[in-house]
This record gives C-alpha cells, structure tokens and sequence, in this order.
C-alpha cells in the first residue's frame, strides 16, 4: 500500500445520498479475476449521462471526491473502491460511510474522510482547489477526527496482514485452546 | 458485568489486542466463493503466503453460475470459476464446485452442513453474511483484502462496532412473513440506522420464527447498514442443527448445547442504541424505490416527492420514482409486473419455495408475467424435488432452475431487460441491480408468489383466503 500524507487537487461533487456499490461498479464487471482494469467501468450506468456529475470539466481530474450520505452502502466488493482509486480519486469525504466499503478504502490506501452534512456542502459550493491532510486532520479549512490506528496504517502505507503476523504466537496459542468442532476439509 | 450476546462473541474471539491497536480477531469460518476471492490468493502467491486454516474455510460457487441445465458460456465467468478450483485445489480448500451436489449460495449451504454454529465468527467477502448470525454468530461481510488476511492468518483485525437492539413486540398478524418484518424495519430506521452496528434481533416475535425466517430478518441487516445481525440460539436453533454433516453428535453435541444455552444476553446489559417495534400493525410490504428503506405496505401508495420536507430526502425520492417509472398517489396493489424472481439467499430456503408453492398451487402465472424459482442451494432443490413442489411451481407456468444467486444480483444470464418491473423475494432494489435499466419491488415469497398469478401486486391476506382451485 502507498503511503499517504496529503493531497491538494480540484474536488468532484456528488451531491447523492445512499450511493451504493452496485452504482459505483456494476456486477458485470465483477468477473476479472485481476485487481486493475476497473476505472473505465466507474459509475458505467450513470456515466451514459453526459449530464452526470462526474462527466462534468470540474470533474476531471479531481483526486478528491465530495459527495452524500451513507457513500458505498450495500455490496462487500472491493472492486468499487478499486475503480474510484485507480480513476484517480485518492480522498473521499462524505458524512458516513457503508461500514465495508469504508474499511476496504482503508485497506487499498483510499481515504475515506468524515465530516459532518454543512462543513461538506460548504466545500462542495466552493470553487478551485482544496487540500485535505490527513497528518493534520484538517479537509479545507475544517479539522476531522480519524481512527489514529488506521491514520498511522494510511501514512506509512503498511501492510496489515505482516502486522498481525507478529502476533503468530498469540494465534497459534489460541488455536491450541479452541480446538475445532469440525473440519471442513474432512466433511 | 452484564453481558450482551455480542460481547460474549466477540470477547471470546479476541485472540490480541495491541495497545492503541484493532483487536485481532480469531475466525472461526471462513466461506468462499468465486467473485471476491481470485485478487486475494493472487496476493498469498505475490507474497509467499499460504492459506493458515484450510480447515476452516470451504468454498462454493454461486454469484456467476448459469441456473439452466448445460454448460457455461459466458467466457469470463468460466474462467473465474477456474480460477476458483485452482485455487481451491492449490491452497487445499474444500470446493463443492457446480454438480457436487453440495453447491449453492454460500450462505445458504453453511448453515445446511451445519458448518453455522453458535457462538462462532463467521466472515465470507460477501455482505449477506450477516445471514448467519440467526445462530447465534458473530457473521459479517468483509472485501477481498481482508479474504486475504483471513485466509493468511485466520484472523481480522476490528475495532469493537456499537451494540443496538431491535425488539419487535406482539403478535405478527396472519399473512405477515419475517421478509415483511425486516423491509418494515429498515423502513423505520434507515438504510444507514444500522451503520457502525451489530444488531440483536429479539423479543417473542424472534423466538416464535422458524431458522429460515431468522436467516431471512439477519441476512438484510447489511441493508439497514449494520456490520451484522443476530439472534440467540434456542431450541429451535438446536432442533435445526442436530443431525446435520459438520455438527457435533452423541457427548460432543450434548456439551456444545451446554455451551450454546449460556449464549444470551444478561439481564440487564447496556445497548448503545434499543430500539422497539411493534408488529401488530405490520402489513405485507412491497419496496417502491431504489433502496431497501423506499417501502411501504401493499395497502399504501407510490409517496409523493412534495410531501419530504427535506431538500435531499425529496431529491432522492424524485429520482427513484423517475428510474421506478412511478407515480406518486399509485396504489401499490394497481403496480403490474413483467418478471418475477422467487430466490437469492434472503428468500430460497425449503420454507419460503413452500409457501410460495402453497399459494401457486393449481393456479396459471398471469400470461403476461414470466416467473421462475431459483432454489438457494443443490440440497434444497432435492427436497423441494421430493416434496414435488417443483411439479406445482411448472404446472402453474414457473421456470424451475439449478441453485445460485441468479436474478438476484444478475451476474449470471439470468437478468432483467431494460425497463422490466420485477416482483422479488431479493434484498436489494438499487439500480440496475437485476440488470441495467430493471424496475425491482422487494416482497416476501407469498407476495411473490401472488403477484406472479395476479399480474399485479396484492394482498396475500385477502389472496391466501381464497380457495385453492
């Protein structure tokens, strides 16, 4: 995972509330079996619309996404935060999150920034560039909390599987004390 | 201290808990299937790693595969069910691939081998996962990269989510199914009241259900946004799993139930949020819009965008009556429909095909209305195969399909065309979620089921009341 500490870029608005991931990357494209090549089915529906937010000269470019409520509700698959990363967009802000798709965004080094409905709509109505910091915490001018965990993860872009490799003792000892009622492999 | 059910899941999971640090949580299964999982061994090979707890995970194939007799045609799809038996086969995985007999939706084949047990975690880079804590587990849908670290180290690393109860109070009237239940639930709290939530699902409402319809109220707790959902295990609970292939038997299952009765919550234990529901006014409910909180009863009406005082709440709603194709004042039951779906694993258990089979038996599916059955798994499919339901499902007009998540999600060539309106025992209306440009109603197998024979939506406590021909 990339390392990440801040970026200042254009933002694209979308100004929806409950985007789900069925939106953001519908199922048909869901049978790659490779981790790229997902950007260009982005938003696929929605993108027909020359009128669709994301298709608009602001949108373009934008590393940063402002949009509504409850972003990235509904389907487990990573593939959504994948096309929105590899598009370009490395910060999303929104006032909630689907609780999966926010924890695959911090998985992939995509960061997902809450702040609350007015502080968004404030950046959403304003022009030109904004920085969101994540060493700061601060998205504009406005300061936003962060799990501090995950914070240090997305800022030295480490790699969770090796972390908690360190604790194989701690598994195996629990492994040892749980025996299991069964085995899949001898069903 | 006084514990909830949650608390004594997750305590005794925890296998460390760095300081400042997510608790690692120890998985006790972990299920797979082919479209969340290629990218996650593709990251076992790039890194050396290997698969920690074989054991403990077993694989199936479900999202892509075709339901109609004959081979897979759609390359991609092939080649990632490929991928799935590589895998399966490198890494030593148990795999009940297409034709072993044991295939089917994932979250409907855990709990019929008895691999679903109290008291365990469940993850499976699915979000319906939540399906299986009707036993009493702690069962939640996780992305590819944490499919990855599970199969890598069987653990996951979580931050405690909040505890909330809903309790659902009186009687359920006649007609009113557990589908009805949830859709009028998450119409009550939101799409996103759930979110950062494990959920209880309780009261005497909960106990009386069957393990079916439990799994029908836990598996749409991700569409109310909650990381999970569960019910304490019981004698019902028990009764279902006694005898199945993956559960204990002679003193091994008599000490699992000692351990499984003392999964519920103390008296008197603290929920971050509880919530009470009375059912007794509860109506059949059919989804009108583009998310499974967009409900209301069959009695009630298309809603009218002018009646939402807030801005955004109005602008959503215009926007799904407009892809719905609806207009405001309709009454639900003058709504007609061109497909209907009676499947997926909310609503494709042996209990839902019969009662769908109880109300089509002897009746014609309207001439304008194509309808199938999809079975949630091979093992159902066999037994509604014994009981003969799939002869009354064929003699009223249904198409009678192999099991998989089908028109569910369409990712297999089992999709709406645009601007179909579809009645479905599913548990998602999102756009285009059934095929671009599809009109989804979300409904319980009864109402599914009447409205096939209708045309239209109508209410199955009038409808159930007629003779049967």
């Amino acid at each position: 995972m990339r390392a990440f500490r801040a970026v200042t870029s254009r933002a694209a608005v979308l100004d929806r509330a409950d985007v789900d991931t069925d939106q953001i990357m519908p199922k048909q494209f869901l049978k790659r079996i490779e981790r790229t090549g997902f950007s260009e089915y982005l938003f696929f529906d929605w993108a027909k619309d020359p009128g669709f937010e994301l298709n608009r000269p602001g949108a373009q470019g934008a590393k940063i996404l402002l949009t509504g409520r409850n972003f990235g509700c509904g389907s487990s698959r990573e593939h959504a935060p994948w096309g929105l990363q590899e598009h370009g967009f490395e910060v999303i802000v929104a006032p909630s999150f689907g609780d999966i798709f926010r924890t695959n965004c911090v998985k992939i080094g995509l960061v997902p920034v809450v702040l609350p409905q007015e502080q968004l709509k404030a950046l959403m109505e304003e022009p030109g560039e904004i920085t969101v910091d994540l060493e700061a915490q601060t998205a504009g001018p406005f300061p936003f909390e962060f799990d501090p965990f995950e914070r240090e993860c997305l800022l030295q872009g480490l790699d969770d599987i090796g972390r908690a490799l360190r604790h194989e003792d701690q598994i195996a000892a629990y492994e040892a004390a749980h025996a299991p009622r069964f085995a899949t492999t001898a069903l | 201290m006084a514990r909830t059910l949650f608390d004594k899941i997750w305590e005794s999971h925890v296998v460390a808990e760095p300081s400042g640090e997510p608790a690692l949580l120890f998985v006790d299964l972990h299920l797979i299937h082919e479209v969340t999982s290629p990218q996650a061994f593709d990251g076992l090979r790039i890194t050396g790693r290997t698969v920690r707890r074989p054991d403990l995970s077993i694989a199936t194939m479900d999202h892509n595969v075709p339901t109609e007799e004959g081979p897979i045609t759609d390359l991609l799809a092939k080649a990632q069910l490929e991928a799935l038996e590589r895998n399966c086969t490198e890494f030593g995985i148990p795999l009940y691939a297409t034709g072993s007999g044991r295939e089917g939706i994932v979250h409907v084949i855990g709990p019929e081998l008895g691999l679903t047990q109290p008291g365990m975690t469940v993850v499976c880079g699915d979000s319906h996962t939540s399906t299986h804590g009707a036993f009493g587990t702690l069962a939640f849908g996780i992305g590819t990269s944490e499919v990855e670290h599970v199969l890598a180290t069987q653990t996951l690393p979580q931050r405690k989510p909040a505890s909330m109860r809903l309790l659902f109070t009186g009687e359920l009237p006649f007609g009113v199914t557990a589908k009805d239940v949830i859709l009028g639930a998450i119409g009550r709290i939101g799409v996103s009241g759930g979110v950062g939530h494990v959920v209880e699902y309780a009261g005497e409402v909960i106990e009386g259900l069957s393990m079916e319809s439990r799994m029908t109220i836990c598996n749409m707790s991700i569409e109310a946004g909650a990381r999970a959902g569960m019910i304490a295990p019981d004698d019902t609970t028990f009764a279902y799993l006694e005898g199945r292939p993956a559960a204990p038997t002679g003193a091994e299952w008599e000490k699992a139930l000692d351990g499984w009765r003392a999964l519920v919550t103390d008296e008197g234990a603290f929920y971050d949020r509880d919530v009470e529901i009375d059912v007794r006014e509860l109506a059949p409910q059919v989804t009108w819009g583009t998310n499974p909180g967009m409900v209301t009863s069959i009695e009630g009406t298309v809603p009218d965008p002018a009646d939402y005082a807030d801005a955004d709440e109005r602008e959503a709603v215009e926007r799904a009556l407009a892809y719905m194709a609806l207009e405001p004042g309709t009454p639900m039951g003058e709504i007609h429909v061109d497909r209907v779906f009676i499947g997926s694993c909310t609503n494709a258990r042996i209990e839902d095909l019969r009662t769908a089979a109880s109300v089509v038996a002897g009746k014609r599916v309207h001439p304008s209305v194509r309808a199938m059955v999809v079975p949630g798994s091979a093992t159902v499919k066999r037994q509604a195969e014994e009981e003969g339901l799939d002869r009354i499902f064929e003699a009223a007009g249904f198409e009678w399909r192999r099991a998989g998540c089908s028109m569910c999600l369409g990712m297999n060539p089992d999709i709406l065309a645009p601007g179909e309106r579809c009645a479905s025992t599913s548990n998602r209306n999102f756009e285009g979620r059934q095929g671009a440009g599809g009109r989804t109603h979300l409904v319980s197998p009864a109402m599914a089921a009447a409205t096939a024979i209708e045309g239209h939506f109508v209410d199955i406590r009038e409808y159930a009341l007629e003779p049967v021909a």
